[in-house]
């Protein structure tokens, strides 16, 4: 392919504009990308506006209306001024506005779940509340099948892991 | 001035400096964007009382930005010690400085804090392990909002999860000179990684030097997000000493003229903008690192760059400058060094 703007080498750098939505597409040479004002990397470029053109993108498709007026009970944060701004109000807003945000945050990161680095002593926490439901779940299968020695034994450790846990809280 | 820059440094040809910065949060406190002065003076204690444990032997100066003058603010922001975006709300922001200065907490800059590591040359290992071994001490004794499946809660949720930004500065003025360097930036944003001018987001680029950081910050491990900036960062270093070689082997004199004319143009200015200065810093920088300039070392080339920049040139001589004062002090003190 020619480039479009010289007409006379071959077209090696191609790139999409768009615009308020009109979408134009060019393919033009090392040179002229080069010369021309055609691509700008000088241009201070604001990823906050990107971030909340994604929001809208996301929202035409999935967002409830009940859900614009979602306002967080923590920092009074609501989805509207989240929508403006692109950031949240406290560390709370992640649950408030969760319906939103697994697909804004898959748009973002291409993921929706962390697997690094956890803080140390969360880390137990975390742990201790893992184990907590599967005894639940054991619990519940054990209770079925009237094995109540077994559900007793299961009873005493969730009570002591629970105490364990509202020991880390504090 | 600059000590960070001291130390060993590893492909200091290509690579001026390595940066780790993490965003943490702590938990019920409103993000820094929402909170008011009186939780935000709660806040700042209660995090220097967590700092204290680790601080204990005077290793950090704390510092608040309503103390600074402006022109101090951005002293500090030209060092690279501290983001333009810290010193927004100068009441409620402040920083801990580590006495090497590799080192900066910014307290209630985007989020309530921002562990930064900076290293002189290529060299995320250390940087990593340095920041991640403060955090573990952070955290001892603060509450860091964090969530079992979203990782580090952040203001932005384009930080949330590891809320890890790894970034190198590299000098870049042969992929520059032939055109390469859009096809370099085009391929980089492909893969995740994004490239932005010296100073951030939103900064031009300047003397051919580019940051080039991890995009996303959710879904990955951390060794794994650096361990891909670094391999791709190889990637870049490699290519621009290739084309260094061949200008070398082939444009030998043409590229003696630039450097040479750039080298004659700095000892001999009367009046320098930071923008043309950079440009031909840049150029002389290229001379130390190919043997075309011997009398000057690389470093006081980078050193130079930042003691040029507006509010070092003003700070250097202690007091207010116009523009044209500002060039004409700016051109002497270049012809001074050189």
């Amino acid at each position: 392919m020619l480039c479009e703007s010289c007409g006379k080498n071959n077209a090696t750098v191609h790139y999409t504009k768009i615009i308020n939505g009109s979408v134009e597409e060019y393919h033009i040479c090392d040179e002229c990308a080069m010369n021309g004002n055609e691509i700008e990397f000088d241009t201070p470029f604001s990823f906050h506006k990107l971030l909340t053109s994604l929001i809208d993108t996301i929202q035409e498709g999935q967002m409830m209306k009940e859900d614009q007026n979602i306002q967080c009970k923590n920092c009074g944060l609501t989805y509207s001024k989240f929508k403006q701004t692109g950031k949240f109000g406290c560390s709370k807003c992640y649950e408030t506005f969760k319906n939103n945000l697994e697909l804004l945050l898959k748009g973002i990161h291409g993921h929706n779940e962390h697997v690094g680095k956890i803080p140390r002593r969360s880390k137990n926490i975390i742990s201790l509340k893992r184990e907590v439901e599967s005894l639940k779940e054991e619990l519940e299968k054990v209770v079925a099948k009237e094995e109540f020695e077994k559900a007793a034994f299961l009873r005493d450790k969730i009570k002591t892991l629970k105490e364990e846990l509202d020991n880390c809280k504090e | 001035m600059i000590k960070w820059l001291e130390g060993p440094r590893k492909d200091e040809d290509v690579v001026v400096s390595t940066r780790i910065r993490v965003a943490r949060n702590i938990e019920n406190y409103k993000f820094p964007q929402y909170i008011n002065l009186e939780e935000s003076k709660e806040l700042t204690d209660e995090i220097l009382n967590g700092m204290k444990k680790i601080s204990g032997d005077d290793n950090y100066r704390f510092i608040r930005i309503n103390d600074l003058t402006p022109r101090e603010r951005f002293v500090y922001i030209e060092e690279h010690l501290i983001s333009p975006s810290l010193v927004q709300k100068v009441d409620k922001s402040s920083f801990l400085l580590r006495n090497d200065e590799k080192v900066t907490i910014m307290i209630n800059e985007e989020d309530h804090i921002r562990i930064q590591v900076l290293m002189p040359g290529l060299n995320f290992e250390e940087g990593w392990q340095l920041c991640t071994q403060i955090d573990d001490l952070l955290e001892e004794n603060l509450d860091y909002a964090f969530h079992e499946r979203l990782g580090y809660l952040t203001s932005c949720p384009t930080n949330v999860g590891t809320g890890l930004r790894a970034s190198v500065m590299v000098h870049l003025p042969c992929l520059v000179m032939t055109g390469h360097i859009n096809a370099i930036v085009e391929a980089l944003s492909k893969i995740g990684l994004t490239v932005r001018g010296i100073y951030g987001e939103g900064s031009e680029t300047l003397g051919h030097l580019f940051q080039i950081s991890n995009q996303t910050t959710l879904g990955e491990k951390e060794e794994s997000i650096i361990k891909k900036l670094n391999n791709v960062i190889f990637q870049v270093v490699a290519r621009e000493r290739n084309i260094r070689k061949n200008l070398m082997e082939k444009k030998k004199v043409e590229m003696e003229d630039k450097i040479f004319r750039s080298f004659g143009l700095l000892k001999h200015s009367r009046l320098m903008s930071s923008k043309e200065a950079m440009g031909h810093l840049s150029n002389v920088k290229l001379g130390c690192e190919m043997g075309i300039i011997n009398d000057v070392a690389s470093k006081e080339i980078l050193k130079l760059m930042v003691e040029i920049q507006p509010a070092s040139i003003q700070a250097n001589l202690n007091k207010e400058m116009t523009k044209e004062e500002r060039d004409i002090n700016r051109a002497q003190l270049i012809r001074n060094f050189l």
